[in-house]
Order: C-alpha cells, then structure tokens, then sequence
C-alpha cells in the first residue's frame, strides 16, 4: 500500500496554525518558501494561493508579480521528513512493517493484512479517515508492488485498487511516465522522445529502450528497471522504519528534593538502573541527559557526552557531578528522568570496580572524560598534520580519540621548531648580514646575536586561500651567542610590489 | 609514635654517600624519582625539550629500549601558552609526534586538576606540564598532591616553570636548565646542530646535585659532566669516582657519622 500526503507541508503548516484547510490563516494566498542561491522559491502553495497563480518551483518574486498579496512562511524540509518518520510508524497500525518514501510518502506491506480491515476498500476507507482525524489530505492506493501502488497513488484518476490477478500492464498502461519514479531529467528525455504513457513504452519495444539507455545502471534513470519493478518482474528492497527507543530511567519522588546530597543519591540509583538497562541491551552510553522535573513546572536538563561508550554507573555518577553544582532546585525536584540517547553496541566485560580504577589508576578515555567535563572539549585535544605548507595551518586539533586521517609526511630534512608561537612575533633587525639574513635582532627586549644559521627555506603562500597580495615567507634557522634556537622569518620581498620593506617574525623555538 | 621506624642519624648521614649520583636511564630504576620541575627561560624551548628528552630516557629504559604505545598528556595554562606557543607536531620527537593530547588550561587551578587527573591515569606514559611564573594556586601543598599522586600511580610528572623563582616545592628532582651551544653537524657547520641543554640539578631527594650538558642522540640521552667525560649507563662502575660534589667522601675522610 501507498500512501501519498498530498499537501505534506501546507497541512503542517496549519497544524501549526490551528486553522483548517481553506479557513482563518489559509484562506489568504499564502506559499511555504525556502532559501536558495537565486532567490527565495515557491515550495508549496495553499488553494488560494494557486488559485491566485503560484506554483510549486516558481520564484518567490515571479509570485508575487501574479498575486501581490501573497503572505510567505518558511518551509520545514527537515521537520516534514522527521514528521514522516513518526507517521511511518504510526502507519505499522494497518501492516507488519512500513518505510518512507521521501519526500512525502509512505509505503506499508499489507499482504495478506486486508480482511483483517473487512477487505481492500474498507481498508483504503479506514486509511482516509484516519488521516483525515489528523487533519492530512491523502491518497492511498494498494498494489502488488510497491512501484504500481505508488504510481496508481500519484496519477490514477478512479480506483486506485489492483488486484493481483488483474493485468497490471493494461491497468497502469493509461498512466503518464512520470508514474515510474523516474528522475526529472530522464522524464524530459522520454517527454522529448514522445513517450507520454507507461502504454507508449511498451508499443515502442523494450530493445528500442534498452539501446537510449543502456549505459545507465540505476533504478531512478532506467525506465526499463522502472518498469519491470513495476510489474513486479524484479525485486525491489525498502527500507523498513524500525522504532528504537532510547534506554530511559526515571524515579519519582515521594517527597520533592531540595538538597544536594539527596540528588546524588538519587543519580547515583538513576545510573545504576540505566547501567542495567544498557547491560541488557549490550549497549553503552555515549550521550546521556538528565531531566529534572521541578515541583513548579520547570524542567532542568543537563547533557552529557562521552568520549567512548560507558556503562559505569561510577563513572556517569562523577560526570554528572561536575554539572549539578548550579542546578536551582527551587522549591524541590519531584521527578528525575535519565535518558541515552545516544548509544553505541559495547560488548559485555566484566564489571570494573571503583575500588580498581583507584589501584590502578583510570583508563584514557575516562580520563579525558573528566578532563572535558571541567575544562570544556576544546580545550583537550590532539595536534594532528593538516595538508599545508604554511606552518602554522600544518597543524589542526581533533578530540583526542578520534582516529587520525592518513596523510602524506613532511619530508624529513624540513626541520620544524618543538614550539610554535600562537601568533608570530615581529622581531627588530639591527643589523643585517649581506647574505640576507639578521646578524643581529632585537625580541621581547634582549639582544640575539646570530652564530649559526641555515636557509632561507622559502615557504610560499597558498595562493588557493590567500589573497594575493599575501607575501611569501623566507624562514631560517638559527642560533644565538647562548645557544638558543629559532625559527625567523621574512615576510616578502623588498621588490615584490606587495607593500613596503618585508618584516621579520619569530614564529617558533627549537628545543 | 613509634620512633624505632625513623631512620637513625646515622643512616640518614650515610644516605648522600650510598646515594648514586644522577645519569641517565636512573628515572625508572628508582620508582621514588617521579616528580621532576624544570626550571626554564620562557624564551627558549628548552625547559620543554629537556623534559621530553627526560621523559623519553625514562620511557625507554622502563621497556628495555621498545617504546610502549601510551599517550602523552601535555598542559599548559594560559600565560605559557602565551609566551612559549603551543607544542608543533612535526618538531616533536619523532616516537612521541602522534601520542600527544595537549590540554590548554585557562586558570592555573584547572592546569593542577588536569595535571593530576593525568597522573592518576594507567594509559599514559608522562604528563607534562608548563606553569609560568610563580602563581597562588602552586604551594607547597599543591605540589605535595602532585607528588604523591605521581608517586602512588607511577605515572612521571614533568612540571616546566617558566620564568620561576626557585619557590618550595615537593618535587624529587629539580633541574635548572637553559639552552647550551648546539653540536657542530658534520656537513654544514654554519647550520644549528643536535641540541643541546646545560641542565642543573640543584635539588633532589636521592642525588647529590650537578651539572650536565645533556642531548637526546635519537637513541638515548647523552649527559656530558662540565669535565666533558661521558655518563653513559655502561660506566657504572666509576659512578663513585670523585668530583667536586663529595671530594671528600671518595678520598677515605667520609663524614664521621658514616663510619
């Protein structure tokens, strides 16, 4: 069976506005638009609004030029596919399984289902009123595959029931190409060839087809696979909604809580029974949020994320410590719900004592847990190479136990300073050697003179994301009176016409 | 109190005599020496070198010369970061380059909680520290916790301070460390060479004091006395042949409470 909502987005939209369809907000013009790189454009439009000329796919300004007192909202694309989703499984009500079919439609297996329903138009019949309760406009239609239920959904003009022991062929003959689900720019070439029913297709013969589109493999540019998944000669998997629900816990209390050493008490049993919850699943935890339910009404939620899945009730315990010093409990807690929603398959071990974490000290990712709970995420993190030559973009930060990208190595005879400065420092050449290079400098009020040197290694900048004018850089590497290592350069050129006489920069220390 | 578990006078007399002076590859055979400061210019990189070549000599002596997979935690708090940089990976050492988690700490009382926690984890291999100056927030009871965590859970600690007045402090060892005229490399003499680093131990617990002009030669750390004689873990024997520390004690005239 399929289910086509007709208008998706208009009938969230009044379902956000509490109007029905044609009354109140919808009886002005109105279109759903989204931003795009030329402009606003028309998503969808309500009766009035295409009774007043726009369109689905017009401009926002073409619209407006018909109708000018068009009113515009925002369309949701993301919202409307997380509302299908929910709808798909509210659709498991009249089938063993269901899937999407984005971006407005559901597909329900109800083999063998109907006489459950007192028969296919009863079941049909039960699909419209339901939908109609939930104020959404539909058309549903069931076949033996999901390709015919789909098309007959979308194009049929009367009875949208076959049967399997009718000829589909004949059936779906009179519907127009577009039925197979087909990409717009395949539905424009057989408008072209003049194929305008399924019918056309078949009188044309399959090889004459087979020979325009021979080279294309998938099923949304091939008619030919179109077709034959709509007469069932091929299968077609979907992809069924499975509901997961996230482990959740929660305590009531007899009396609401006010104090804190009561709440760790309560978290404390909260993160044992999620600790058994996950056990059972052989899940661990890598995203977790408490929910506090205040006797006023107001709910306080704390999150927590993980570095690697856990199911140490200690652990999450500790962690949520550090996030309940500035919780207001007001005039008391009386609910307190603990919710993961967001798990990862963690095979079963055994149960790690506390008592062994404090012997042999904690394992890395517990640590880093800890560490980002009170310092933040950004501030624990791994240096990792980047493609670049210019030195400081060589090196980028990722959380310290993500995998490492694989990257081409420095070569080995570039040598690189132990420490790089956060921003270069300009340095006061005193006196300059007729090779080019600083004899003797001036940084952070000392006096360097230079006994050793090598270079310059000139590192020119990135011209795919630097601006032009960007000056490219001389770096050398040199030693002081005292020993002390660095790494200068010289930014530009003294005639390279892109601003005055170059500067000179200490960018990082040698060891 | 039972006063009989107290070492008496005289054994604690005798203790700077029996004690070995310090060379390399003695970090991990003693399990006491833990927590290291180094005291350093913030000019220089050296305080940070120094220590992960310290580091890197205790490493390999723990395995017999095979580096362990463990990572390395590095912090610093803001002032350090500001006035010495951050760590650049493709100027680390190379067995260290992917291992290292860099915390970059606001306040100095969130560097200490980092630096402990570090040590207080079994999947590391060494935590180092920077600190600039001489903050509030490092007494003398700070840095007691650092050592007896570094102490209980065997992680090393190398503390740099930068631009430090030599304050008290529980560290076993402390070193006073600067950059030192580097190696002459053998084909481009005018080119800076090997590092190296005059490293200072003015204070520890189980070492007389000394002077060394340390470098990392990609295999081991090379520590040269100021008389240019080699300390290397071979000579053992001659570890008690005199120097201008204990003159005395090898000449036969030891303190009298020794003998």
């Amino acid at each position: 069976m399929a289910i086509w909502l007709v208008q998706l987005a208009l009938d969230r939209w009044r379902h956000a506005e509490q109007c029905q369809r044609g009354e109140g907000a919808d009886s002005e013009p109105l279109v759903l638009i989204t931003e795009t790189a030329h402009g606003p454009r028309v998503d969808a439009a309500n009766d009035a609004g295409r009774e007043a000329g726009a369109e689905a796919g017009m401009m926002l300004a073409d619209a407006r030029t018909l109708c000018p007192q068009l009113k515009v909202a925002p369309s949701d694309p993301a919202g409307d596919l997380a509302f299908l989703e929910r709808l798909a499984l509210w659709a498991q009500r009249w089938g063993p399984w269901s899937a999407i079919d984005a971006p407005d439609g559901l597909l329900v297996d109800v083999t063998a289902v109907a006489h459950l329903f007192g028969g296919e138009e009863r079941l049909l019949e039960d699909v419209h009123t339901r939908f109609a309760a939930q104020g959404l406009s539909v058309r549903a239609a069931i076949a033996p595959t999901a390709g015919a239920a789909w098309a007959l959904a979308h194009y049929a003009s009367g009875a949208t029931i076959l049967a399997p022991d009718d000829d589909g062929a004949a059936r779906l003959a009179p519907l127009p190409v577009a039925a197979l689900r087909l990409d717009g720019d395949v539905l424009l070439v057989l408008r072209r060839l003049g194929l305008k029913q399924l019918g056309d297709m078949e009188q044309l013969g399959r090889d004459a087809v087979q020979r325009r589109f021979r080279s294309r493999r998938s099923p949304s540019v091939n008619p030919l696979v179109r077709m034959d998944q709509l007469l069932g000669r091929v299968p077609e998997p979907l992809l069924p909604v499975v509901a997961v629900e996230p482990a959740l816990v929660q305590r009531r209390m007899m009396e609401p809580i006010r104090h804190r050493s009561l709440l760790d008490r309560v978290l404390e049993d909260l993160a044992q029974d999620m600790v058994r919850e996950l056990d059972a699943r052989g899940e661990g935890a890598r995203r977790l949020e408490l929910g506090m339910w205040r006797v006023d009404g107001e709910v306080v939620l704390r999150r927590l994320e993980m570095a690697a899945s856990t199911r140490d009730a200690a652990h999450i315990c500790r962690l949520f410590a550090a996030r309940l010093d500035d919780v207001d409990a007001g005039f008391g807690i009386e609910m307190l719900r603990l919710r993961a929603s967001w798990s990862e398959p963690l095979a079963l071990t055994q149960a790690e004592l506390d008592a062994a974490a404090e012997e042999h000290g904690t394992s890395l990712a517990a640590c880093i847990d800890r560490l980002t709970v009170r310092l933040g995420p950004r501030a624990v993190r791994r240096p990792v190479p980047r493609a670049s030559h210019v030195p400081e973009r060589a090196q980028g930060w990722q959380a310290p136990l993500e995998p490492e990208q694989a990257l081409q190595h420095l070569f080995d005879f570039h040598s690189r300073p132990l420490k790089i400065l956060e921003r270069p420092e300009q340095i006061a050449v005193l006196y300059t050697s007729p090779d080019g290079y600083p004899r003797r400098f001036r940084w952070r009020g000392d006096v360097h003179e230079v006994v050793r040197v090598e270079g310059p290694e000139r590192i020119a900048p990135e011209w795919w994301r630097e601006k032009g004018s960007a000056r490219l850089r001389d770096y050398y590497r040199i030693e002081d009176g005292a020993g002390r290592r660095y790494w200068i350069y010289r930014a530009g050129l003294a005639d390279d016409g892109r601003g005055g006489m170059p500067d000179w920069f200490l960018q990082g220390m040698f060891g | 109190m039972d006063l009989s578990a107290f070492p008496k006078a005289a054994q604690l007399a005798s203790l700077g005599q029996q004690a070995p002076r310090w060379r390399p590859g003695l970090a991990r055979a003693k399990a006491r020496d833990r927590h290291n400061e180094l005291f350093a210019s913030a000019d220089e990189a050296s305080g940070a070198a120094c220590a992960l070549a310290l580091a890197l000599d205790g490493m390999r002596h723990a395995t017999d010369g095979r580096l362990e997979e463990k990572s390395l935690l590095w912090v610093q708090d803001a002032a350090s970061r500001r006035k010495t940089g951050v760590p650049y990976r493709p100027g680390l050492p190379r067995e260290l380059r992917h291992r290292v988690i860099h915390v970059a700490a606001q306040r100095i009382e969130d560097a200490l909680f980092a630096l402990e926690e570090g040590m207080r984890c079994r999947d590391l291999a060494c935590v180092i520290g920077e600190v600039a100056g001489n903050p509030q927030a490092l007494d003398l009871t700070a840095s007691r916790r650092l050592s007896l965590a570094a102490e209980k859970y065997g992680v090393p600690l190398f503390l740099i301070r930068h631009d430090a007045q030599r304050d008290t402090s529980s560290a076993r060892m402390r070193w006073q460390v600067r950059s030192a005229p580097s190696l002459q490399p053998r084909w481009n003499t005018a080119a800076p060479g090997q590092p190296r680093w005059h490293g200072e131990l003015f204070r520890a617990r189980s070492h007389a004091p000394g002077e060394w002009i340390l470098r990392d030669d990609g295999s081991s750390l090379v520590a040269e006395r100021k008389g240019a004689r080699i300390a290397s873990p071979q000579d053992e024997g001659q570890i008690a042949t005199p120097d201008h520390g204990d003159l005395a004690g090898a000449a036969g005239a030891g303190p009298l409470a020794a003998r």
